[in-house]
Order: structure tokens, then C-alpha cells, then sequence
């Protein structure tokens, strides 16, 4: 759960940075979409590195949520009977009690997000190799931006309780986990939410 | 004081419990949360009915026999505190109190309030001990220690072995009991050569009967002697490595 966990905050951070370039202007985000896919050239086949990357997330996505569903498992048989009083938490967060959901949210979100801007199956404006003009169809329609808002809040969330409980969970005392997975989540939240806003309020267009 | 309880009766293991209403009169402030239950008892003995079932044995917070759920809280709302140290000055004239067994499938109900705890002692006899001659007391000091890790192998000892980690986890883990065990031991040199083995036998015999944690933090938050969340990162620690020197 951990490992994997790191793979994909190492990838969600920096797709965070890479999308910055969007501010830079379609020139940059596009300059920058075709070297993910002619990185390691000529050394390498054209898109040798992307493949690469693509099937360590798949890989890493494969396993967490393997990772997921088996710890469920183990701890619905371990209290099978639910007590019938109300619980009254003290320390357990909205985030490391609702996991199971902001995780299945992201998950479909990916799902949408490939159709959208990978595949653009989802896109009626879509244009290969032109990501700056697909990002700015897709969000004029606000739809598709809530969506986006929604699930990277999600996502936060997610990231509020997984970035510091998996520290504990490598076996890794470090005090400040709370105050680093509070930090992380919220860097990420508001570099992802912000392409949505700045699209609809028509500062990048 | 006057209060209302609602407390879990069941009559047997396999039987269907559920809540009965109950109003004590004439409870007072200094009395503990199983002096309240003892109050209770008289009158139901005195009225020829069942008394509760509960468990109690120092009732000075050091045995780890009177875990109870009250109001939703493993030992009670108080922080650090068993349930027999729990005092009626917590609550107020009037209240309304719900008293639950522990839930966890490892602690299945004997009867009322009385759970069977002895997983906790399976897990200790898996590796919470130390193969060495017990003969005579050695002397003082023979074996030096830094007083770093005695204090926080002491720290780790403080666990009385209540449950009420298991029973406040929303996964009925069972971690911050088996790190605190482990932990008291592998901090100190006498527990270093059976270091690996001690850790992959508990870590074991804990998951046969208990949940995995996902780092919640309601066990430290319920525990009377407010183990930290950091023996359980020693354990995954522990475990990492044991399983790699396997
Ligand atoms: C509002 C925030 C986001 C924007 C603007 C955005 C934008 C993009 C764009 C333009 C691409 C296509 C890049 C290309 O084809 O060159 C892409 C790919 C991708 N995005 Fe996002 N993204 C956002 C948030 C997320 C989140 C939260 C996740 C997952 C946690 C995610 C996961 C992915 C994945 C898995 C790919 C495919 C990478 C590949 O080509 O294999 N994205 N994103
Ligand atoms: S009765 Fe011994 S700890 Fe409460």
C-alpha cells in the first residue's frame, strides 16, 4: 500500500509541475507533451520512456488497489459486529475514515481524465498533439471543469490521511508526517483546481 | 446524581443481546464507573434479577480487566484513564450513559459486558518473552542500557494489556498492543537475539486474530496509558526487516 502509494504521489506531484506550463502558453505545455513522448531519442525508440512510466503507474495502481481491497477484507471479518451505539472518534480524520470513497472517486476520475485528454474519446474538440487546446475546450464546457474540481478535492483528501499514514506504515518515525501530508495535499489541490478556474474565468484561454 | 444507563445484556456467546434502560438514583460524584455498576447490581440482586456481567480486578488502573465502551469511547471520554478510574464527576447530574462490550472478532462476548481477551495472551506467548537462564537476579548495571532506550522500553511497558486499542480502532487492529509488547522487549539489549523471530511470530499470531491498521490513531487516543502511535512504526519496522532476514 505504502510503495505503491509513493509511486503515485511522485507521479500526481509532478503532473502537478508539468501542467504549470499551461500557464506559459500553448508553445511550452505542447513543447513539453511531445518531449514525454520523444524523450531518450534517438538513444531510444519514440516513446520508449512514456511506455515505461505508463506501465509502473499501471503496475503501482494495480497493486494499491490489491492493497485496498484485501486490508477491507481483513478488517470487516475482524469486528464483524458493528457496535450499536454511535462511535465517537477523537482522532480518526473525515480523510483516513472515507479512503475507500475519495479512492474510488480518483479512480473513476482517471478513467474520465484518459478519455478526456490521452484518448479524447470523451473530447468533441479534441486534438492530437495540441494538449493546450484540448485542456482549454475541455474546461470551457464547466461540466467537465466541476468534475475536475470535484475530484481533485477528492484527491486531496486522499492525500491529507495517505502521505503521512504511510510513513508509519514503512515503519519511518517522522514527527511531521501530519504537517507534511497537510502541506503536499493542499499544493497539489490548488495547482490542479486552479487549471479548471483559470480556464472558466478566461485567464488562460 | 441520577443516571439513566442503557447497557449492553446478553445472556450467553451465541445468544442475541440488546440494550436495557436502566435509572440509578443516589450514585454520587466519587464513585468509579464500576462502583456505579456494583450500585446497580445490589438493587438487581435485591430484586431477585441478573445482575450485569463486568469485568474488574486492581481497580487502580493497572490490571487492564474493566474495558468497557461508554458513550462511544473505549475507558470513557476521560483521555489516560481505565474505566475504573473513570469517576462519575465526568458526567453530569442526569445523563444518559451507554455502556458496550469491546466488539472484535477476536474478543468474542462470554456474557453482558465480559469479553474473552486471551488472544492478547496468545500473542505474548508467540514471543513476548525472553529464552535466557532465570535463575538468581543478576546484578545491577551488568548489562548497560541507555537511558534513551530504558525509558522508552518503559514507556512501551506501560501497556496493561486492556484491549481498548482494539476495541477504539475502526479495523479492530491489533498493533498498538503487539508493537508495545514487542517494543518493551527489542528496545533493550536482553531482547536482541531473538529480535526477528519475536517480531514475525507476534506480528503473526496478531493477524490471525485481529484487523491491520491503517493509521487512524484511535487506539493511542483510547489507550489508559497513552502508548504512541511511534511503536507502531517500530513495528513496521521490525517486521520489514525480520521478513528480509527470513
Ligand atoms: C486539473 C488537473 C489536471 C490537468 C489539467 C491534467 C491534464 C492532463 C493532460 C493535458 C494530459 C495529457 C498529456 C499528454 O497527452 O501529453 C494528462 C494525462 C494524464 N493525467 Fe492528468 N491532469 C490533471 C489531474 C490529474 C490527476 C488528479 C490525475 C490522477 C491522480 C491525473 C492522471 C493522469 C494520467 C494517468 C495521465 C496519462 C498519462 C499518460 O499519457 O500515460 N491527472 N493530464
Ligand atoms: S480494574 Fe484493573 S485496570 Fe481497571
Amino acid at each position: 500500500m505504502a510503495v505503491s502509494g509513493i509511486v503515485l504521489l511522485l507521479f500526481v506531484f509532478v503532473h502537478m509541475l508539468g501542467n504549470l506550463k499551461l500557464y506559459l502558453g500553448a508553445g511550452p505545455l505542447d513543447a513539453y507533451s511531445r518531449w514525454l513522448r520523444t524523450a531518450g531519442e534517438p538513444a531510444l525508440p519514440r516513446e520508449t520512456l512514456l511506455w515505461a512510466v505508463r506501465i509502473v503507474l499501471l503496475a503501482a495502481v494495480v497493486v494499491h488497489v490489491q492493497a485496498a481491497y484485501s486490508l477491507t477484507r481483513v478488517n470487516r471479518r475482524a469486528r464483524p459486529e458493528a457496535y450499536r451505539s454511535p462511535r465517537d472518534y477523537v482522532a480518526a480524520s473525515f480523510a483516513s475514515r472515507t479512503m475507500r470513497w475519495t479512492g474510488i472517486i480518483v479512480a473513476l476520475f482517471v478513467v474520465f481524465h484518459l478519455l478526456d485528454l490521452t484518448w479524447g474519446t470523451a473530447n468533441p474538440d479534441f486534438r492530437a498533439g495540441d494538449p493546450y487546446h484540448n485542456v482549454v475546450e475541455s474546461f470551457q464546457r464547466w461540466p467537465v471543469a466541476i468534475a475536475y474540481i470535484v475530484a481533485n478535492l477528492a484527491l486531496a483528501t486522499h492525500l491529507y490521511h495517505g502521505a503521512g499514514s504511510l510513513f508509519q506504515s514503512i515503519g519511518l518515525l517522522f514527527r511531521r508526517r501530519r504537517a507534511f501530508a497537510t502541506a503536499f495535499a493542499a499544493v497539489i489541490a490548488a495547482g490542479n483546481i486552479s487549471f479548471p478556474l483559470a480556464v472558466l474565468t478566461g485567464v488562460v484561454s | 446524581m441520577k443516571l439513566t444507563l442503557k447497557v449492553w445484556r446478553q445472556t450467553s456467546p451465541e445468544a442475541r443481546g440488546d440494550f436495557v434502560i436502566y435509572t440509578v438514583d443516589g450514585a454520587n460524584e466519587e464513585m468509579s464507573f464500576p462502583e456505579l455498576l456494583d450500585l446497580l447490581n445490589e438493587r438487581l440482586t435485591a430484586e431477585s434479577s441478573d445482575p450485569i456481567a463486568f469485568e474488574s480486578d486492581c481497580r487502580e488502573g493497572i490490571c487492564g480487566a474493566c474495558g468497557l465502551m461508554i458513550n462511544g469511547q473505549a475507558h470513557g471520554p476521560q483521555r489516560g484513564t481505565t474505566t475504573c478510574q473513570l469517576h462519575l464527576r465526568t458526567f453530569n447530574d442526569g445523563d444518559e450513559i451507554v455502556v458496550e462490550p469491546f466488539r472484535s472478532a477476536g474478543f468474542p462476548i462470554v456474557k453482558d459486558l465480559v469479553v474473552d481477551r486471551s488472544p492478547l495472551d496468545r500473542i505474548i506467548q508467540s514471543g513476548g518473552y525472553i529464552t535466557a537462564p532465570t535463575g538468581s537476579a543478576p546484578d545491577a548495571n551488568l548489562i548497560p542500557v541507555p537511558k534513551d532506550d530504558a525509558d522508552r522500553a518503559m514507556d512501551a511497558a506501560a501497556c496493561i494489556g486492556c484491549g481498548a486499542c482494539i476495541a477504539a480502532c475502526p479495523n479492530g487492529a491489533g498493533q498498538l498492543f503487539t508493537a508495545a509488547k514487542l517494543a518493551h522487549l527489542n528496545l533493550l539489549p536482553q531482547g536482541q537475539p531473538e529480535r526477528p523471530k519475536r517480531t514475525l511470530a507476534m506480528v503473526e499470531t496478531m493477524e490471525a486474530y485481529f484487523g491491520s491498521c491503517t493509521n487512524h490513531g484511535e487506539c493511542t487516543a483510547a489507550c489508559p496509558k497513552e502508548i504512541s502511535l511511534d511503536f507502531i512504526a517500530m513495528l513496521n519496522h521490525d517486521y520489514r526487516r525480520a521478513r528480509r532476514s527470513r
